[in-house]
């Protein structure tokens, strides 16, 4: 019996009969992951110019971000901002997830709305109101008002990753907690904390990247000393073909499917179970 | 109590007049009850009556309107529930899944910082009163539901709180496990002497367990009284029919006599004064009259419409001459069985004078 005949399921649909369905999922995956992917050689390019195939083989251009003062500098404030903004964004998004989950309010879902809103928002505008706002604020270049800015951004992200790990979460427990003698604070850090603790990572680890790969707000926003990485990869490119960027790239394509990889690994962790 | 491992002495509690609104909706109107030192006593009504509500006052979790309440001498009404040092069992157990058993069990005990061989005895000692000696180290998905019962209930007590309180805490057992962990809660509220505050709507389950019930409906106090009492002496008709199987029957009063259908009726209580009255006709208190009047017996002639076989017992409905349909229970049993009339045969139905017990016709009579 061959493979195309064999059944695929238990009603058994045969391998054969499905075969439409493999050839476009791999179509599907195969455009997603491409772009992406495509830079990885093209960074690896002796050329001067971004190319694809690459004709010779180097790490030159690795070395060039390597040794760049700009480029470093740029990474370090990337770096520092998704960091800070991880350490904004996923306490306030828990406390908001919590609080909501709690109160028997009855605008908690507007309230929920409300909070996730800027991932509805075309970024762009948030982007302009942000730069009105932080020019009358002179936050505008500042580390902090790339922070406050980008936690905005993962908040919502947060708050959907937790609010789901809390639906499945017996609230009794707290309160056992506190009739047996814990604070409310502490029936929530000994008790329910521990229980939500993968989507608390996973939420972080959103967080770092949301800020991490960023670049509209950025562009409006940081600069001068405190250019992001994203910002100066993209006026970089305004200006010059550089297969720097393509390095740079499958820098960032790396940390960010590693976090990612991780955040899946953790969630699959079932919350509450 | 010579083994009694309380630390302290068990508290009584004063509720005096509390009452708690949601909205236009009285959850507790005006309740006031007191339960005493060592008592075990189950709140119980049907759900919505407003008795979790009572549970959650007395654990702190909810915040009457206005009202009283003293754990002994203490005003605790504005106390939060972790300074109220009562134990506590949920309908659900709300055991911690990211601890062990022992870990569950010797959480209060850390919160009031007791460690190292002092924690590990007493957490060890109190798994062996609920009979789960040994299984410290065991996860809480290791646990049958019957486990988990016994694991809450010895995390509840390991701190030897003076007040014990438990939300309806085997109704998610099955029934043979339920009816075992009844005598065997009795038992443990008997060893420990803790003032316990018991929260159920099965009635029987509140029968079995209780030293006294108070049955609480629409957020008021229907009636507090020992088992027997309530049982026998209902104070109205929701206590009569929400408790037992009950037929009413309206009889007439005029000047402390009472009667049905123009014959005069034995009763156990003289009803004071006129008003309307229903006699409370237990099925398993009818009983089957052949020949002569037995002394003391009240007799209603009636035609069998219904027999039904349910194992243990029967249930039979007769029609009464005027129309009442009552229903009558016996035991299965042979003899017995030969002596249950056909349906549609005539039947004569006794009923004890002291069986014979009135009900003020409040006009809410159940359909």
């Amino acid at each position: 019996m061959s493979w195309f005949s064999k059944a695929a399921s238990e009603t058994q649909i045969t391998h054969g009969s499905r075969v439409w369905l493999y050839i476009l999922a791999g179509l599907v995956m195969v455009f997603l992951v491409a772009p992406t992917v495509i830079v990885i050689p093209m960074s690896f390019s002796e050329s001067q110019y971004l190319e694809f195939p690459p004709r010779t083989w180097s790490v030159r251009w690795y070395e060039h971000y390597f040794a760049s003062s700009e480029w470093m500098a740029a990474t370090r404030t990337s770096v520092l901002v998704a960091f800070f903004t991880m350490l904004v964004a996923t306490p306030l998004g828990v406390m908001a997830a919590y609080g909501l989950f709690v109160s028997n309010l009855r605008f908690a879902h507007l309230i929920f709305l409300l909070l996730i809103s800027p991932m509805m928002v075309p970024v762009v505008l948030i982007a302009i109101g942000v730069f009105y706002v932080y020019a009358k604020l002179k936050m505008v270049h500042t580390v902090g008002g790339l922070v406050l800015a980008h936690s905005m951004l993962a908040i919502p992200l947060v708050l959907i990753v937790v609010s789901s790990a809390l639906k499945s979460y017996d609230m009794n427990q707290e309160m056992v907690a506190r009739s047996l003698g814990a604070s409310r604070l502490r029936a929530f850090m000994v008790i329910t904390l521990p229980q939500i603790r993968f989507a608390l990572i996973t939420s972080a680890l959103l967080s770092f990247i949301t800020s991490f790969d960023e670049v509209i707000v950025a562009l409006f926003v940081s600069g001068g000393d405190n250019a992001t990485l994203t910002r100066s990869m993209f006026i970089t490119l305004r200006d010059q073909i550089d297969p720097t960027i393509a390095s740079i790239s499958t820098i960032m394509v790396l940390v960010s499917t590693s976090l990612l990889v991780m955040a899946q690994m953790f969630g699959q962790n079932k919350d509450g179970t | 109590m010579s083994d009694n491992l309380g630390r302290g002495e068990a508290l009584p509690i004063f509720i005096g007049n509390v009452t708690k609104t949601y909205g236009k909706v009285f959850a507790l109107d005006d309740v006031s009850l007191d339960v005493k030192q060592g008592e075990f006593m189950t709140l119980l009504g049907p759900s919505g009556s407003g008795k979790t509500t009572l549970l959650m006052v007395l654990a702190g979790f909810t915040r009457p309107d206005h009202g009283s309440l003293k754990f002994g001498d203490r005003e605790v009404i504005r106390t939060p529930p972790h300074k109220r040092d009562v134990g506590m069992v949920f309908q659900n157990y709300a055991l911690f899944p990211h601890m062990n058993v022992a870990a569950n069990v010797g959480f209060p005990l850390k919160l009031r910082n007791v460690s190292g061989p002092e924690l590990a005895e007493r957490v060890e000692g109190a798994l062996e009163t609920v009979q789960l000696g040994g299984y410290g180290e065991r996860g809480i998905d290791q646990l049958s539901g019957g486990q988990k019962q016994r694991v809450a209930l010895a995390r509840a007590i390991v701190f030897e709180p003076r007040i014990l309180l438990m939300d309806e805490p085997l109704s998610a057992l099955d029934k043979k496990l339920r009816e075992h962990m009844q005598i065997e809660l009795r038992h443990l509220h008997d060893k420990l002497g803790m003032t316990t505050v018991y929260v159920t709507h099965d009635q029987r389950e509140a029968l079995t367990m209780s030293d006294r019930i108070a049955v609480i409906n629409h957020g008021k106090l229907m009636q507090l009284d020992e088992p027997r009492t309530i049982y026998d002496f209902p104070a109205n008709t929701f206590v009569a029919d929400f408790i037992g199987e009950s037929t009413f029957v309206p009889v007439s009063v005029s000047g402390g006599k009472v009667s049905y259908d123009g014959t005069a009726l034995q009763t156990a209580t003289t009803p004071d004064g006129a008003g309307k009255y229903n006699l409370m006709m237990r099925p398993e208190r009818l009983a089957f009259v052949s020949g002569k009047k037995p002394k003391d017996v009240n007799v209603f002639k009636g035609t069998v419409s219904e027999l039904v076989f349910q194992g243990e017992s029967f249930l039979m409905y007769a029609d009464l001459s005027d129309g009442t349909q009552v229903a009558v229970r016996g035991a299965t049993q042979k003899d017995a069985m030969a002596n249950v009339p056909e349906v549609g045969a005539a039947v004569s139905l006794g009923l004890h004078k002291d069986d014979t017990v009135l009900i003020p016709d409040t006009g809410d009579l159940p359909a």
